[in-house]
């Protein structure tokens, strides 16, 4: 009890003299990536908090106002049905944020406990684990994603179980090589003659030392997930309408343009681009920093 | 390689088998069928004999080129694939073609030309990176097909010349991501290779520039070319699924999907095997490929 207070007590006056959170991110960062990382943090929250902020019902159908373009009631217009754009934008983008999320979630997941274990055992555990990654690496995310749906029919889910396994390689791949690098440094052999375990090392000792890389990773994958989910739902495979989604919404307002009206397109694809080149940035600089850290 | 045809062909024959409902169901349709029917299919596909048996007998099926038959078309599935690989084919081969040389040509000159030369076509990438090949198809048929109308905007035309015209805004639309990722990789292993000493004992020795970069920068930057450039292909066969849908094209992206809403999986099953085939042969090339650029690299010991 008396530990635990201390240490409650002590944290505050530790964190004040490291540099702060934010500075942190900064160094890392840079200009660039944190103007990204500002941009995708407004993004994340108009869609987290699209119940809250969207002006309209994104469902609600306002056939006299269909295609009105923008107006000062909807500021970006309508689509075919007469729903509010700006609104479903918000609401898209919170699939079009948390499908890709959820793919990178369990793909990094299961990629880092597959390549360090892979990197811990070697021989012919790791032999087979990177056979089974090199499979999987040869045939593109969206051919996964495309036997899911062929399985268990579309829907949001079964095309991220799909990209979920198809995303695996990328983080193991980089993974992989990092541990197997840092199973060679002498902190490994310390915590070895210590009596610690196999798996005790590797999840207490190793993974905190590849994390950044893992992180850096993940994130550069998380842009390409978001483009593959919005190409399955454009196809008609993922997403399912009325469901708000900005790969939908490509698709329904390349209908509308075809009738003269881009808004919706516009609007969806720039949000789209917007996001993945956010997010790219990020990885990208993630990725410089954890490099340069080795 | 032949191990990796053999698990992905037991995979997308095993799918049949995980997806929900009797594979019956697949043949006959949601109605179902009189009793009749039920045996007289139990008995032309063999659902009584055990799975690796009805695996071994596909397999077989397949090596003779019969690929199973379509319950929607009626048709075989050889048939109807035949007639649309070309369209796929060229689709892919025209973007290739495209990403080859503005992706090795922009990239070359974002590192040989000056900092403007490369501040701009680095944003182009960047931006042309995160853009997915929907959004672009998307565009350019609003604005070059419906806005300017210099090109059709759907289908693949009559054959010849027509197809190449038809061809030349899906080709595009496939091409800018892949493209802008070659920009990068060339423009980052020239600058490495410019700096190596023996570029600069090229310089030393008074060779022209020309003579310099096509002799000693450029043929040493060719192996991570090439290897983006194998990895390219095979992801314009998967992005060629999704071209075809915005295009309209009549390929085998556009057979697959429609297949997969229809539930036709012989279909499903024939064109991911062709596309998992393709990728596998294109990576074969790629190792093949290296050692014809750089004989210090064995066949088989790929980095």
């Amino acid at each position: 009890m008396t530990i635990s207070m201390e240490k409650t007590v002590k944290t505050p006056a530790v964190a004040a003299r490291q540099p702060g959170f934010l500075q942190k991110g900064y160094e890392r960062l840079g200009l660039a990536g944190s103007a990204a990382a500002l941009v995708l943090l407004f993004v994340s929250l108009s869609a987290a908090f699209a119940p809250l902020l969207a002006p309209y019902d994104p469902d609600f159908p306002d056939l006299l106002a269909a295609l009105s373009g923008p107006t000062a009631e909807h500021p970006l217009g309508t689509d075919a049905l007469g729903r509010d754009i700006l609104s479903r934008l918000m609401w898209g983008a919170r699939v079009t944020l948390a499908g890709p999320g959820l793919v990178i979630l369990l793909s990094t997941v299961v990629g880092t406990v597959l390549a360090l274990v892979a990197a811990w055992c070697g021989g012919r555990v790791d032999t087979v684990i990177s056979w089974v990654l090199d499979i999987l690496f040869a045939v593109p995310g969206i051919v996964f994603a495309l036997i899911s749906v062929a399985i268990w029919g579309p829907s949001l889910f079964t095309v991220v179980a799909g990209l979920a396994v198809a995303y695996i390689p990328y983080v193991a791949r980089v993974v992989r090589g990092a541990g197997l690098r840092e199973r060679n440094l002498p902190y490994v052999s310390a915590a070895w003659l210590q009596g610690q375990s196999g798996a005790g090392i590797t999840f207490t000792q190793i993974l905190p030392n590849v994390q950044g890389i893992v992180i850096a990773q993940a994130i550069s994958s998380l842009g390409f997930a978001v483009i593959d989910l919005a190409a399955v739902s454009f196809l008609g495979l993922g997403v399912q309408p009325p469901t708000a989604d900005l790969g939908l919404m490509v698709k329904s307002g390349f209908d509308s343009v075809l009738r003269g009206h881009p808004a919706e397109a516009i609007a969806a694809g720039v949000l789209i681009i917007l996001i993945v080149w956010c997010v790219t940035v990020i990885g990208d600089r993630l990725t410089t920093a954890a490099r340069s850290m080795r | 390689m032949l191990l990796v045809l053999l698990v992905t062909s037991f995979i997308v024959f095993g799918m049949m088998y995980l997806a929900p409902g009797s594979p019956l169901a697949f043949v006959l349709g949601p109605r179902g069928g009189t009793p009749e029917q039920v045996a007289a299919v139990t008995a032309q596909y063999h659902f009584d004999d055990p799975f690796f048996v009805r695996y071994f007998r596909w397999l077989g099926d397949i090596f003779q080129g019969n690929l199973g038959s379509s319950i929607v078309y009626r048709q075989d599935v050889t048939a109807l694939m035949s007639g649309r690989i070309g369209t796929t084919a060229a689709l892919v081969s025209l973007s290739a073609v495209l990403i080859a040389v503005v992706g090795v040509g922009s990239g070359m000159l974002a590192a040989l030309k000056s900092r403007w030369v490369d501040t701009i076509i680095s944003t182009i990438a960047a931006i042309g990176l995160s853009t997915p090949v929907f959004v672009i198809g998307v565009a350019l048929i609003s604005v070059f097909a419906v806005g300017l109308g210099w090109f059709p905007t759907f289908g693949v035309g009559s054959g010849g010349l027509d197809t190449l015209v038809h061809l030349i805004l899906p080709a595009i639309a496939l091409a800018v991501a892949s493209a802008a990722y070659l920009a990068r990789i060339t423009k980052a292993a020239v600058n490495e290779e410019r700096t190596r000493e023996h570029v600069q004992t090229a310089k030393v020795r008074g060779l022209a520039p020309g003579v310099i970069v096509r002799r000693h920068v450029l043929r040493n930057a060719l192996i991570p070319i090439t290897t983006v450039m194998g990895l390219t292909v095979a992801t314009l066969i998967a992005g060629a699924v999704v071209v075809e849908n915005v295009f309209a094209l009549d390929g085998l992206g556009s057979l697959l999907v429609r297949a997969i809403l229809q539930r036709d999986f012989a279909v499903v099953q024939a064109v991911i095997l062709v596309l998992v085939v393709a990728f596998v042969v294109v990576n074969a090339v790629v190792d093949f490929l290296y050692t014809v650029i750089d004989p210090r690299i064995a066949l088989g010991s790929r980095q």
